[in-house]
C-alpha cells in the first residue's frame, strides 16, 4: 500500500528533508538537523507541516450529544471558537486516541471539528458514524483530512510569524486553545493558538490547495518531526500509538497522567470504567525520568527497580536537545512515581541509574 | 557530495581505516554522519580490548536512529578518543579528523586487503 503525501510533499523534498513513514504518511522528518530545528522552536520560530493529522467535522442536530458521548471531555463548556483537549476511550476506558476538539462558528447548529492523530481518520469516521447510527442520533460526520492541510507555527516568536502573515486578525487576543477563521496571506484559514512543543504558538489549517501559498507566507524555520518528537518530550507530551496504545500499550486516561481531560459527570462510552478505576486508584502510572549514567532511552527499553527488578517500560525517549541530558516518559508502578525516585533503565541489557521527575523536564 | 578521502579504506557498514604511524585509526564516514543526522552518544571499548573483524564493537546513537559499529579490522585497542564521550557532535563536524573513534594494532594485516577501496566504496554510497 502506498503513503499518503502531504500536499507540500515536493516543496519539502526541494527543500532537503528527509521523510519517514508515520501513521501511513510519508512525511518530513528533518530538513537539516533535528537539534537545530529543535533550538529555533524553543528561541525563536519554526512551522512544522502536520497535514498527516487527521480531521472528521460533525454537525447536525445531535453533534453535541455523539461528540458528547465519544470523547471524555464536556464539549458543552465550549464556546464557538474554543477548543479543548480530550481523549477518545474504549468500554474498558483504554485511550484509543487522543485529540482536540474545536467548536466551529454555528452554522445551523453547533459544529465541531476534531483532529484525532495521523491514520485514525477512518477509524474515527467509523467510530463515529456506527455510534450516530445505533444510537439513532441526527448528526452529519464527514472525514475532511484530505480537505485541510495543517501547519503548526510554535515559538516565542510564533505571535509575529502569523500575525505578519495575517495582519488583519487580532491574534494576540486569542487565548490559549481558542481559535478562529484568519485570513492568511489571501486564503481563509483555521487559526487556533494551540500545539504540541510547549512553547506559545499557533496551528494553521488551510484548504489542501492553497497550502503552499499560506506555507509560504508564514516565516519560520522548517522543522520536521523529530524535532517535533524531541519537543513535546520535554514537555512530557503523550504521543499516540507510542505512549498509549490500545494494542501495545493499553492505558486509560488516569494511567497517561491525563485525568484532567476526564468528566465524569458526562455520559460517554467508557465513562464507568474509569468511575471505578478513579475510585480505586491507578497501579501504574506515567511517569518521567532522567538517566543519570550516559545512554539513550528507547521505546520498549525495560525500567527496573533499584534492585534491579523489572517494574516498568520506557514508551520514549531522547537526548533532550535544550539539556543536552537523557530523558524519557514510561510507567512505573505509583510507589515508584514519586520525584527524585531511583529507578534504574535496561540499555542493551545494562542497567542505567535513573530518577523519577515530573515534567516538564524544561522550564 | 559526500567526502570520501583518497587516504583510507572503508567497510560497506561505513566505517573507515587509515594508518597513524603504527597504529590504524577507526571512525565513521561522512556519509554515516548525515545519514544519522545528529549523533548524541557513543560507546566505544576500552584500551586493551580486542575487536574481531566484522564484529560489532560500540554503538552510535543520533536523536533518531541506534546504529551498531563494527570492526574492520581484528587488533587490540592502544587508544579510544574520550572527546567523542562528551562531544558527540565531533562526527558530525569531522567524521575523518576530531571524529576518529579508536586506534588499534592490527592482528593481521592481510585484512586490509578484504575493505573497500575509496573508489568501491563511492560506488556503494552513489
Amino acid at each position: 500500500m502506498g503513503l499518503r503525501k502531504p500536499p507540500l510533499y515536493d516543496v519539502h523534498a526541494d527543500a532537503g528533508a528527509t521523510f519517514t513513514e508515520f501513521g501511513g504518511w510519508d512525511m518530513p522528518v528533518e530538513y537539516d538537523s533535528i537539534k537545530a530545528e529543535h533550538a529555533a522552536v524553543r528561541e525563536s520560530v519554526g512551522i512544522f507541516d502536520v497535514s498527516h493529522m487527521s480531521e472528521l467535522e460533525v454537525s447536525g442536530p445531535d453533534a453535541t450529544a455523539l461528540m458528547q458521548r465519544l470523547t471524555t471531555n464536556d464539549v458543552t463548556a465550549l464556546e464557538p471558537g474554543d477548543s479543548q483537549y480530550s481523549a477518545i476511550v474504549n468500554d474498558e476506558g483504554i485511550i484509543v486516541d487522543d485529540t482536540v476538539v474545536y467548536r466551529l462558528p454555528d452554522r445551523d447548529e453547533r459544529v465541531y471539528l476534531f483532529i484525532p492523530n495521523a491514520g485514525h481518520d477512518e477509524e474515527m469516521y467509523d467510530r463515529w458514524t456506527s455510534f450516530r447510527d445505533e444510537w439513532g442520533l441526527d448528526a452529519t460526520v464527514e472525514d475532511v483530512t484530505e480537505e485541510w492541510a495543517m501547519f503548526a507555527v510554535q515559538g516565542p516568536d510564533a505571535l509575529d510569524s502569523v500575525t505578519a502573515a495575517a495582519p488583519d486578525a487580532a491574534l494576540g487576543d486569542l487565548s490559549k486553545f481558542q481559535a478562529t477563521f484568519a485570513d492568511v496571506a489571501g486564503v481563509e484559514c483555521w487559526v487556533a493558538r494551540t500545539g504540541y512543543t510547549g512553547e506559545d504558538g499557533f496551528e494553521v489549517l488551510c484548504p489542501w490547495d492553497d497550502a503552499e501559498t499560506v506555507w509560504a507566507a508564514l516565516d519560520a524555520t522548517p522543522c520536521g518531526l523529530g524535532s517535533r518528537d524531541t519537543l513535546r518530550l520535554e514537555m512530557g507530551y503523550l504521543l499516540s500509538g507510542q505512549d498509549f496504545d490500545p494494542e501495545t500499550e493499553p492505558r486509560t486516561p488516569y494511567e497517561a497522567g491525563i485525568g484532567f481531560v476526564v468528566d465524569l459527570d458526562t455520559e460517554f462510552v467508557g465513562r464507568d470504567a474509569l468511575d471505578r478505576q478513579r475510585e480505586a486508584g491507578v497501579e501504574e502510572t506515567f511517569v518521567g525520568f532522567a538517566l543519570l549514567d550516559r545512554g539513550v532511552p528507547r521505546h520498549g527499553y525495560d525500567i527496573a527497580d533499584a534492585d534491579g527488578e523489572v517494574i516498568g517500560v520506557v514508551t520514549s525517549g531522547t537526548m533532550s536537545p535544550t539539556l543536552s541530558e537523557p530523558i524519557g516518559l514510561g510507567y512505573v508502578p505509583v510507589e515508584y512515581a514519586d520525584d527524585e525516585t531511583e529507578i534504574s533503565v535496561l540499555v542493551r541489557g545494562r542497567e542505567k541509574r535513573a530518577v523519577i521527575v515530573t515534567p516538564p523536564f524544561i522550564n | 557530495m559526500f567526502e570520501i578521502p583518497d587516504d583510507r579504506k572503508y567497510l560497506e557498514s561505513h566505517e573507515w581505516t587509515t594508518t597513524e604511524g603504527d597504529a590504524v585509526r577507526i571512525g565513521i564516514s561522512d556519509f554515516a554522519q548525515d545519514e544519522l543526522g545528529d549523533v548524541v552518544f557513543v560507546e566505544l571499548p576500552a584500551e586493551g580490548d580486542e575487536l574481531a573483524a566484522g564484529e560489532e564493537f560500540g554503538v552510535v546513537e543520533s536523536i533518531k536512529a541506534v546504529s551498531d559499529l563494527y570492526a574492520p579490522i581484528s587488533g587490540t585497542v592502544t587508544a579510544v578518543n574520550e572527546e567523542l564521550f562528551d562531544a558527540p557532535e565531533l562526527l558530525n563536524d569531522d567524521p575523518y579528523g576530531d571524529g576518529w573513534m579508536l586506534e588499534v594494532e592490527p592482528a593481521d594485516e592481510s585484512e586490509f586487503d578484504d575493505l573497500l577501496s575509496p573508489e568501491e566504496y563511492r560506488e556503494q554510497t552513489e
